[in-house]
């Protein structure tokens, strides 16, 4: 009965520490994945298989104010658009291109809500671009368009290329890697 | 609901949203080809600089054919009691956009609210089908058929009418008066995606200002959308 009942508890507790460690172990490598992927970018609300996801313009409007000499590239995208899909993997090259030169690459995908783990979460994984990707969930589009670019109809894709005050805004499809360094090379020069 | 679902499923699968590709650098290789394959015809690109009708001026009339086959003009439309409108909701719709997916049902209740009080909603679709073969005149028939819409689903063949009006993607919305006048211009409501999020119905406001003999405030606004495919 004794033995009984002591076996009972170290089972218990042996247990209880088991789900415990696996718990930390898990958040721990997540927050590690943000701090090396988005160092000085706003911290977000949450985060899904290691993306960001902003609710709100607000949050994620110093990414679009950043004062540096880094060249900021933020695309407007989503995964059901077909235009933004074809263009994407230009970024992706420039950004190889341009590893060891000041400018990053910010990829917002403006994916609907309910479809972020069905469709997002699959397209980042399997195109391996994920250190390039934030979501912005704001669907008041009227009260934040204009803070990209007064220029912006609202149609995506849409990117907007800044360095400190220069502000260089492309609303429309880029078609090759070489017509997106063009538009680059407006700003920053190599 | 389910007409919804089938909708985004059906959008997603077909997912083309946003602006073509530009004619000029594909010319490059040219017709001596000896493949049997389809050439697709060359597309442009939706210009983004500011052209089309503004706010104030007065949009132009058109002929497009309707998917009940007929042909159809400003002129000619009527409201839901059979006389001359007091004014015409143009709204620049698609079958494949998940925005205007998203935006379809606020499309068929403004029309059953509005086309009784004198402002019918005349819906266009601007893609160009040989680009986006989900916007073709049959599926725009088929889908028109299916959801029963009570309004006209007009074709832009030849997309002529839609760069004269200015319009850059789906769903965008000009609202006219009885004289074709441009009183408002934009989005339907502030929440495009998610009808649960409405809270500014710009559309309706508009409208209702018309009816009371006053300007729209705001006159124009902005959202986002798939862009025209041309």
């Amino acid at each position: 009965m004794k033995t009984g009942l002591i076996l009972t508890i170290m089972l218990l507790t042996s247990s209880c520490g088991a789900s415990a460690d696996q718990g930390t172990a898990g958040s721990a490598s997540d927050e590690r994945e943000v701090a090396a992927i988005y160092e000085g970018y706003p911290k977000a609300d949450s985060l899904l298989a290691g993306i960001p996801v902003y609710p709100k313009f607000d949050d994620i409007a110093p990414l679009l104010a950043l004062n540096n000499d880094t060249t900021y590239i933020v695309n407007f995208w989503a995964t059901w658009c077909k235009p933004c899909v074809k263009e994407l993997p230009y970024f992706v090259e420039l950004g190889k291109k341009y590893a060891s030169q000041p400018v990053r690459i910010l990829l917002i995908s403006l994916d609907f809500p309910a479809q972020l783990q069905s469709r997002l979460v699959p397209f980042v994984e399997e195109r391996e671009i994920k250190p390039l990707v934030a979501v912005l969930l704001d669907g008041k589009y009227n009260d934040w368009i204009d803070r990209v670019s007064p220029e912006w109809s609202g149609a995506i894709p849409a990117t907007l290329f800044y360095r400190g005050k220069d502000r260089h805004f492309v609303g429309e499809a880029v078609h090759s890697l070489e017509e997106l360094e063009q538009e680059l090379n407006t700003i920053y020069q190599p | 609901m389910k007409h919804l679902m089938t909708a985004l499923l059906l959008g997603l699968l077909l997912t083309a949203c946003g602006n073509a590709t530009e004619a000029g650098k594909e010319q490059a290789a040219n017709t001596e080809t000896t493949e049997a394959t389809e050439t697709k015809p060359e597309a442009k690109t939706v210009s983004q600089r500011a052209e089309g009708i503004a706010v104030g001026e007065q949009a132009p009339d058109f002929e497009l054919k309707n998917v009940d086959g007929k042909t159809y003009s400003l002129a000619g439309i009527k409201d839901a009691n059979g006389l001359a409108p007091k004014g015409y909701v143009v709204i620049f719709t698609c079958n494949t956009c998940p925005f205007a997916v998203a935006s379809e049902q606020r499309i068929i209740d403004l029309h059953n609210k509005y086309a009784p009080q004198g402002y019918p909603v005349v819906a266009i679709q601007p893609n160009d089908p040989a680009i986006q073969p989900g916007d073709s005149f049959e599926a725009m028939q088929e889908r028109a058929e299916e959801m029963d819409y009570p309004f006209v689903y007009l074709f832009d063949e030849g997309q002529e009418v839609y760069p004269v009006y200015g319009a850059t993607k789906t769903p965008e919305v000009f609202l006219l008066d009885a004289d074709r006048y441009v009183k408002y211009h934009g989005a339907i409501d502030d929440s495009v995606r998610d009808p649960e999020g409405v809270e500014e119905k710009y559309l309706e406001n508009a409208i209702n200002a018309l009816m009371k003999n006053e300007t729209p405030h705001p006159p124009v606004t902005k959202a986002v959308g798939c862009g025209i495919k041309a």
